[in-house]
């Protein structure tokens, strides 16, 4: 595996957080994505937008893994993890949050964080109850406080607001030692107040890691990003900064242009 | 998001770190206490017919409960693995059937046979973990189907339909464990032993893993979770608690054949499960001392009023009907509503 990284570093002379080539994913007849190519170096910050059933989502889950892509090779830091099951990728370091919260209602706020620490840590099998002073334990309340969760930390996730369940969405995918993140419109049925909060957690990531976001709301999406691609139909459209693409009357026709009236 | 289905049992790492207060309940000391004076209370005929074969009955189906209430598994398989458990004692200690039991001291034998019969319990599992709901149920019963038939057909091995008699309780350190108070402590031993141990692991990281790829799979995978090798494993921990409980069975009878490991066993063994509850570790041993009482006396209340005896089935079916009819999560469910009932709402929440 050393020397599949290192050929690929004298390749390129760098590599890839995120690299992707002709990704295809069908579903039936139906092409959800199409020959996607698209590459992220680390630490970079990336938004994709795109109407809705542009193949953002797919996308996220063809990366991840919770669905296998048809065809292409999907890269990670440089491994190729086009047939790793999804578990695996996590291992590697990617951490994904879902559109629509997929929470365990039934645990605690503190419960749900310290499954996700468990899930990148050895002590899966283990049949020890945690300690006090648990390490995996700790981490798990750091993160609750990390997204402002604790005065919610021993309620059940049921019971939560749905800006909550958002937060804790974020923190799940914060566990570990992430090298790369997807989020997947995190925003969503937050009120302005809420995203102002979520705007500050990007934010205040490590500068070392790189994300992928994918974000109706432009105040949210345009502001934590450094590079956009855009997605029309399940293949690329357009690629650029946030200005360019802001300013790119093309794209103000088929996407902002309504939006914005 | 995963919705909190009411009646499901839920452990939180926080309370396994101590967090919370609240030892064990009272009733629950009550309860250890009389098992283990039992001896001294009841007759040979009820320790060992009745509350033996309740807590041997009852470890089987708590096996089921943890992989039905824990992991939402629904396996038929569990009577299966205690029956093969109970085979291999009798094949490879000794029998009535000479010319097949290899003969091998009980301390050899029973330990090869529990580690034979997780065996079998693991890769009933990796058959059975990539189906769901329905399914589970179905190839769990498949198997069971098929080493049922096996061993009815299966001389040279199994002993083909007579099966093997004469597989009796070791006797050693001069106790004999054949008779009635030391072999009621075994099963006892070996019932408390797979309730502590189902009590301890669903608070362990392990046990909580298992819970939550019960509400949601999907995102376990996507938080690192292994889900396939995770579910196998606990296939392999309920074999491990029912296996021994099948030897005990075997000697109980003093014999294994294959009526022991039929479909009307293996179907018991979830009623059991289901009538006692499956929200706690408790309640197949409800469930269980409640099947036992109805198999043994109903025969005889059913004879006095003049019908046959067979029909203790019916009985047993009715019971099962009119459960998850009226309360889904067992004889435990009935009793935690009754509870919060009496206790009136001023108390909130009953527990």
């Amino acid at each position: 595996m050393a020397r599949a990284i290192a050929e690929r570093l004298s390749a390129t002379g760098t590599v890839n957080a995120l690299e992707l080539r002709g990704v295809t994913k069908r579903f039936g007849a139906l092409s959800a994505l199409d020959d996607v190519t698209l590459s992220v170096r680390p630490g970079e910050r990336r938004a994709i937008l795109g109407s809705n059933g542009a193949g953002k989502t797919t996308l996220l889950n063809c990366i991840t893994g919770d669905f296998p892509a048809t065809s292409g090779t999907i890269r990670f830091f440089g491994e190729d993890v086009t047939h790793f099951p999804a578990h695996e990728r996590i291992r590697r370091g990617l951490r994904r949050t879902y559109q629509i919260s997929l929470l365990f209602g039934g645990l605690s706020v503190l419960d749900n964080v310290y499954l996700a620490c468990l899930g990148v840590s050895r002590g899966r099998f283990s049949f020890l109850r945690p300690r006090r002073d648990d390490p995996l334990l700790e981490n798990a309340r750091a993160l609750v406080h990390a997204v402002h969760l604790d005065e919610v930390a021993e309620k059940k996730v049921a019971e939560l607001a749905h800006g909550q369940q958002r937060q804790l969405e974020v923190a799940l995918a914060l566990a570990g030692a992430p090298r790369f993140l997807l989020f997947d419109e995190p925003a969503a049925g937050l009120s302005p107040a809420e995203r102002a909060d979520l705007v500050a957690i990007l934010q205040g990531l490590p500068a070392h890691m790189g994300f992928v976001i994918i974000e109706h709301d432009m105040d949210v999406a345009l502001r934590v990003v450094e590079s956009v691609t855009l997605m029309h139909e399940g293949r690329i459209f357009k690629e650029g900064t946030p200005e360019e693409i802001e300013a790119d009357p093309e794209v103000q026709e088929l996407y902002l242009g309504h939006g914005r009236g | 998001m995963a919705v909190a289905r009411p009646g499901l049992p839920t452990a939180t790492a926080a309370a396994a770190a101590g967090e919370r207060a609240g030892g064990i309940p009272p009733s629950a000391w009550i309860t250890a206490l009389v098992l283990s004076i039992m001896p001294a209370l009841a007759s040979d005929f009820f320790l060992v017919q009745v509350f033996g074969w309740a807590l041997v009955l009852g470890t089987i189906a708590l096996s089921l409960q943890f992989l039905a209430g824990y992991g939402g598994m629904v396996s038929l398989v569990q009577m299966t693995v205690a029956g093969f458990a109970g085979y291999m004692v009798a094949i490879l200690g000794t029998s009535g059937l000479t010319q097949i039991s290899l003969g091998w001291p009980f301390w050899l034998a029973v330990p090869v046979s529990i580690l034979l019969a997780v065996l079998f319990g693991t890769l009933s599992g990796a058959l059975a973990v990539r189906t769901a709901g329905i399914y589970t149920i179905m190839i769990t019963l498949a198997i069971a189907a098929a080493f049922f038939y096996f061993t009815r057909q299966n001389e040279t091995v199994f002993g083909g339909f007579l099966g093997f008699n004469g597989v009796r309780a070791p006797v050693f350190w001069g106790i004999d464990c054949r008779s009635p108070v030391p072999f009621y402590y075994l099963c006892l031993g070996w019932a408390a032993i797979a309730f502590g141990l189902v009590t301890w692991v669903i608070r362990a990281p392990f046990g909580l893993a298992l819970q939550g790829i019960r509400d949601n799979p999907r995102r376990m995978a996507a938080l690192g979770f292994d889900v396939t090798a995770h579910r196998i494993a606990a296939y392999a921990f309920a074999a491990f608690l029912a296996a021994p409980a099948g030897i005990l069975l075997t000697w109980m009878n003093g014999q294994i054949a294959p009526g022991t490991v039929g479909i009307g066993p293996v179907i018991d063994i979830l009623v059991i499960a289901v009538v006692g509850g499956l929200g706690r570790p408790i309640g197949p041993f409800i469930g269980a001392l409640l099947y036992v009482l109805l198999r043994i006396f109903a025969l005889d209340a059913l004879v006095a009023l003049g019908l046959s005896g067979q029909r203790f089935q019916l009985l047993i079916g009715l019971g099962f009907l009119v459960t998850v009819l009226f309360s889904p999560d067992g004889i435990l469910g009935l009793w935690e509503r009754a509870r919060q009932r009496w206790s009136g709402p001023a108390a909130g929440g009953g527990r």
